[in-house]
Parts: C-alpha cells; sequence; structure tokens
C-alpha cells in the first residue's frame, strides 16, 4: 500500500478487498473441513474426503468447459459471479447426483458402490479434463491450471454472501446429525437397530456435502488438503465424537485457510500465490509431525 | 407378549433361504438358534430383526407389525448384537457403550451412570477409558455386547424387550463365555426375551430355555433341550455320530462326539 495512501483508499481497500476475502477464506476453510469430517464419518473411512463424491472432479470439468468455449471472462446473470464458478458448481452437482444414482437402489444407498462409483466418475472427469487442457490455448491453460490450484483473489462481498448464506445452512443443520454420524461409525446397521432413520440423514448429508463444496469450489477454486486432512488431525487431537470432532474441525479449517491466504497474498509481492498450495504446504508437516508422535504411542 | 414370525420365507438372488417358518420369541425365555453353517441362523435373525424384508410372511414385535413401529420405538425395543463390527474409529470403551444410549432421553448424568454399570456387567470397567481400536478380539465383543445391554438397559413403556445375539460367545475365553450366559440369563429373569445363536450345543443346552434347530431354511426342531437334542436329530442335522449324556451337575443334555 505504501505510505502515500489516503486514509479513504486504504479504507476501502480493508472494506471492499480484505474483509471480504478474509470472510470468504474463512468460511470456505470451514465448510470444507468440516463436510471432510461428515464424509469421513459417513463413509467409516478416515481417508475419504469431499472430492470422493466426485464433487471436485466435476467441478474441474464445468469450469474448464466454460473457460475453454466462453474465454472464462463473462460474468453470469448472477450478480459477481463469473461463468467459471457457475460452471464448476453445475459440474460438481451433475456429478454428485450421478455417483449417488448409481449407488441407490431399492435397498438405500450404498456407501462402498458410492466410492468405486466417485472413482470412476472421477477418472473420466479427469479424462474430460485433459482432453479440454489439449484443446486449449496457452492462456486458457493457464487459466485452467491456476483454477485447480485454488484461488481466493476474487473475493468481492458478493461471493461473501452467498458463502455465508451457504455457511449458515451448513452450520445450522450438521450438528444435529452428530449423534447419527457416530452411531453411523459401528455400521449401518447397527446405526438402524439404534433407531436412526439411515437411508434420510445419509440422503441429507451427500446433499448438504454436494451444496457446500459446489458452492466453495465455485467460488474458491479446488483448495484440496482441508477436507482430507484437517477432520483427521483433529479426530487424532480429540477423538471422533462428531459432537466435538465437527466445530473443531470447522475451526480449525478456517484458521488454515485463513493463514494460508494471508501467506500466499504476500509472499511473493507483488504478484500472489494460489492458495491451495500454501494449504499443502502449511498443512501436511503439521500432519506428518501429529503422525510421527501417535506412532510413538501406539 | 412376543417376537412371532409367521410363515416367513425369504429368496434372494434365486436362492430359497428361508421356507415357510413359524416361530415365536417369548419375553422372558432364553431362545437359541442352532445348525450347520448355511442353515439360515443368519438370514432369520436378519428378518426378524427388519433388516431384510421376508419375502412372504409377517413379523410381529408385541402383537405389532415389526415396520409399524418408528425407528425410535423399535430401538427401545429391540437391540441387536451382530457377529463382527466395522467399528474402525479410536472411541473409548465408555464412548462405544454410550452409543447404545442414542436412543433414550435420560440425561448425561443417568446415561454415564449406565454406561458403567453396563461396562461393570461384562467384566470390561477396567477398559472405560481405553482406546476401541486398540483391544483384543475378546474385548471389543464385550464392549459391544456392553453396547447392546446399555440400549435395554432400563424397561420400556412400550412393552416387552428383546436382545438378539448373533454368536455373541464366539471371541470369548470360557470364563467370559460363562459369563454372557448368566448376563442372558439374568435378563430373561427380568422379563427381556432373548434369541442368540450359538455353536456349541453344549454351551445352548446350558443356558436354553427354547432350542430351535435350523436346518436347510426351515425349522428342524423345537422346544426344551432336553427334548430336541437327540442322537437322531444331531446325526440328521450335522451328519456326526454322537453320544447323548447328562450334565451330572446341570441335568441338562450333554453331546459328546
Amino acid at each position: 500500500m505504501g505510505g502515500h495512501s489516503e486514509p479513504s483508499q486504504i479504507q476501502s481497500i480493508i472494506m471492499e478487498i480484505r474483509l471480504p476475502r478474509l470472510i470468504l477464506a474463512l468460511l470456505v476453510g470451514a465448510v470444507l473441513a468440516i463436510l471432510g469430517a461428515v464424509m469421513q464419518g459417513l463413509f467409516r473411512n478416515p481417508l475419504a474426503d469431499p472430492s470422493l463424491i466426485g464433487v471436485s472432479g466435476g467441478a474441474s470439468v464445468g469450469a474448464s468447459i466454460v473457460i475453454v468455449t466462453a474465454g472464462g471472462a463473462m460474468l453470469s446473470p448472477l450478480a459477481g459471479l463469473s461463468m467459471v464458478a457457475l460452471g464448476a458448481f453445475i459440474g460438481g452437482v451433475i456429478t454428485t447426483l450421478v455417483v449417488y444414482r448409481v449407488a441407490t437402489s431399492s435397498l438405500g444407498t450404498s456407501v462402498t458402490t458410492m466410492l468405486l462409483a466417485g472413482i470412476a466418475i472421477g477418472a473420466i472427469a479427469g479424462a474430460f479434463n485433459s482432453l479440454l487442457s489439449y484443446f486449449s490455448d496457452n492462456q486458457m491453460l493457464r487459466q485452467i491450471s491456476v483454477w485447480q490450484m485454488g484461488n481466493l483473489g476474487g473475493a468481492n462481498w458478493q461471493k461473501a454472501s452467498l458463502m455465508a448464506a451457504v455457511s449458515l445452512i451448513i452450520f445450522s443443520l450438521l450438528p444435529g446429525h452428530a449423534k447419527s454420524l457416530n452411531a453411523f461409525l459401528l455400521g449401518e446397521s447397527e446405526a438402524r437397530h439404534l433407531g436412526i432413520d439411515v437411508q434420510r440423514i445419509k440422503r441429507q448429508l451427500i446433499f448438504l456435502t454436494a451444496l457446500g463444496v459446489g458452492v466453495s469450489v465455485a467460488l474458491a477454486g479446488l483448495i484440496g488438503f482441508v477436507g482430507l486432512v484437517i477432520p483427521h488431525m483433529v479426530r487424532l487431537l480429540i477423538g471422533p465424537d462428531h459432537r466435538a470432532l465437527l466445530p473443531a474441525s470447522a475451526l480449525a479449517g478456517a484458521s488454515l485457510l485463513l493463514i494460508a491466504d494471508s501467506i500466499a497474498r504476500v509472499v511473493v509481492l507483488p504478484a500472489e500465490l494460489p492458495t491451495g498450495i500454501l494449504t499443502a504446504l502449511l498443512g501436511a508437516p503439521f500432519f506428518v509431525v501429529l503422525l510421527l508422535k501417535q506412532r510413538g504411542e501406539i | 407378549m412376543s417376537i412371532v414370525a409367521n410363515d416367513l420365507s425369504l429368496h434372494l438372488s434365486g436362492f430359497d433361504l428361508l421356507r415357510n417358518i413359524d416361530l415365536t420369541i417369548e419375553a422372558g425365555k432364553v431362545n437359541v438358534l442352532v445348525g450347520p453353517n448355511g442353515a439360515g441362523k443368519s438370514s432369520l435373525l436378519r428378518v426378524l430383526t427388519g433388516e431384510i424384508k421376508p419375502s412372504k410372511g409377517d413379523v410381529l414385535i408385541n402383537q405389532q407389525p415389526l415396520n409399524d413401529w418408528s425407528m425410535q420405538d423399535r430401538a427401545n425395543l429391540l437391540a441387536v448384537l451382530p457377529q463382527h463390527s466395522e467399528l474402525n474409529f479410536p472411541f473409548t470403551a465408555a464412548e462405544v457403550v454410550g452409543l447404545g444410549r442414542i436412543p433414550h432421553k435420560t440425561g448425561f448424568a443417568k446415561d454415564q451412570a449406565i454406561i458403567a454399570e453396563a461396562l461393570a456387567l461384562v467384566d470390561a470397567s477396567y477398559l472405560q477409558r481405553r482406546l476401541y481400536t486398540q483391544m483384543s478380539g475378546g474385548e471389543k465383543q464385550r464392549v459391544q455386547l456392553a453396547r447392546v445391554l446399555a440400549q435395554i438397559w432400563q424397561p420400556s413403556d412400550l412393552g416387552e424387550q428383546f436382545l438378539v445375539l448373533d454368536e455373541p460367545t464366539a471371541a470369548f475365553d470360557l470364563s467370559h463365555q460363562q459369563l454372557t450366559l448368566s448376563i442372558v440369563k439374568q435378563l430373561a429373569d427380568r422379563g427381556v426375551g432373548v434369541l442368540m445363536v450359538l455353536h456349541d450345543l453344549n454351551l445352548a443346552a446350558r443356558c436354553a430355555d427354547n432350542l430351535v434347530v435350523v436346518n436347510g431354511g426351515t425349522i428342524e426342531a423345537s422346544g426344551t433341550p432336553e427334548k430336541v437334542l437327540t442322537k437322531e436329530l444331531i446325526h440328521q442335522v450335522f451328519d456326526v455320530q454322537s453320544v447323548i449324556a447328562e450334565h451330572p451337575v446341570a441335568k441338562t443334555p450333554l453331546v459328546i462326539t
């Protein structure tokens, strides 16, 4: 900013650029981490993450299609949202629906089938992405790869408010499912014997994940690591009880993304690094230390 | 009151797993299912507990069809212990047993007291703070047993309660096998209807009020162990030659092969 900026200029930078970006970082980090915890509970697998149900892969394809066909700069009819964001959201939701349909029979939704279908659909999405990249020119290629690294640089109040609305839905509905998620860890039929309507809750959790991750990815691109590793780290520290795990994961995810984004913004001034690079660089070593510590205890 | 199965049949992927089964599980009685591998014992348990819908026939709990009970009410009446548990997350034993209190709204303090009592009953108090993932097979199974006991710890306003156990003693040493049988008998004395699959005919003979022999998807025989366990039946069902003696102390049948 330098020493010559007018006070009013500084104020408008803070209010119009920094503050919405800070809010977006906090909310996206919290939502990705809490939904990671939900997916790990639903799949009874500590290595699950939201991308398992196809939402990230689909979002990637959606974004790439828009970048390649429309150049990516166009604004959509929705205020403040680029066509790329809209394409990513639609792509993410469509793939999740396909994965969900494949795994759902008259007997209910099989999480194992869903996991495998997610891998299959993810592979198709990856192939589409490569195909689109192959036919892109240099500028499109760069746009695609920067988008895939995840970036909070384009934050504004419209994006922050949209994310706030989605977060509000997620944070008000998820705590009510914490006990059910605990029972899910026993197995689905055990959860049913504990009086839990497994199919209804599964459908709701998958819907909330598609919504939350779809919007996060649309607004901030692919930010890896948060959804997979934050819940895992928090579980190592405080145990698997979702009544504590869900809020603690949200807090940890928000903190990590805020710190990562702040560093991404200043570390190579005057340029900026994509935030997704920093989340992995910051979080992974910490995770390795936790694993080493846990290895010592067992 | 009771769990009643009327003319149950189950066909799955071209196989007749169960054929025309009539069965009554009375409250206050210990009912034991025995039979060779693949006889349909587990299928029968799954139909009786509502996990699979029968192809024909119906199941009533306390005179009301299984599916007419709300899931919550059913969980107050019926607790089920599966043979294997998928639990793979580091809950403490107390937390696992606490899951059995999910269908109830008795409050934290009461639940904690029940959890401690249930763990003490299965000789697992020392496991309370230990992580489930670090326990031996027998310890895990005892904690799971405590969980289903906690689920039906107190009588319900909705009627008699039932406990279904699929081979509960498989991972247990001798003393914990005996402990399980005595817990099951205490529950029956309290009025709970117990249905359990066992492989050991002598264990079954020691604790069963009603012994049900399943073979080829049908019920081959049922009644008191004295009536059911004959040389001929054991040869016919298990294809094994045996001698039936009398237990010198308990006076129950003793199958010697």
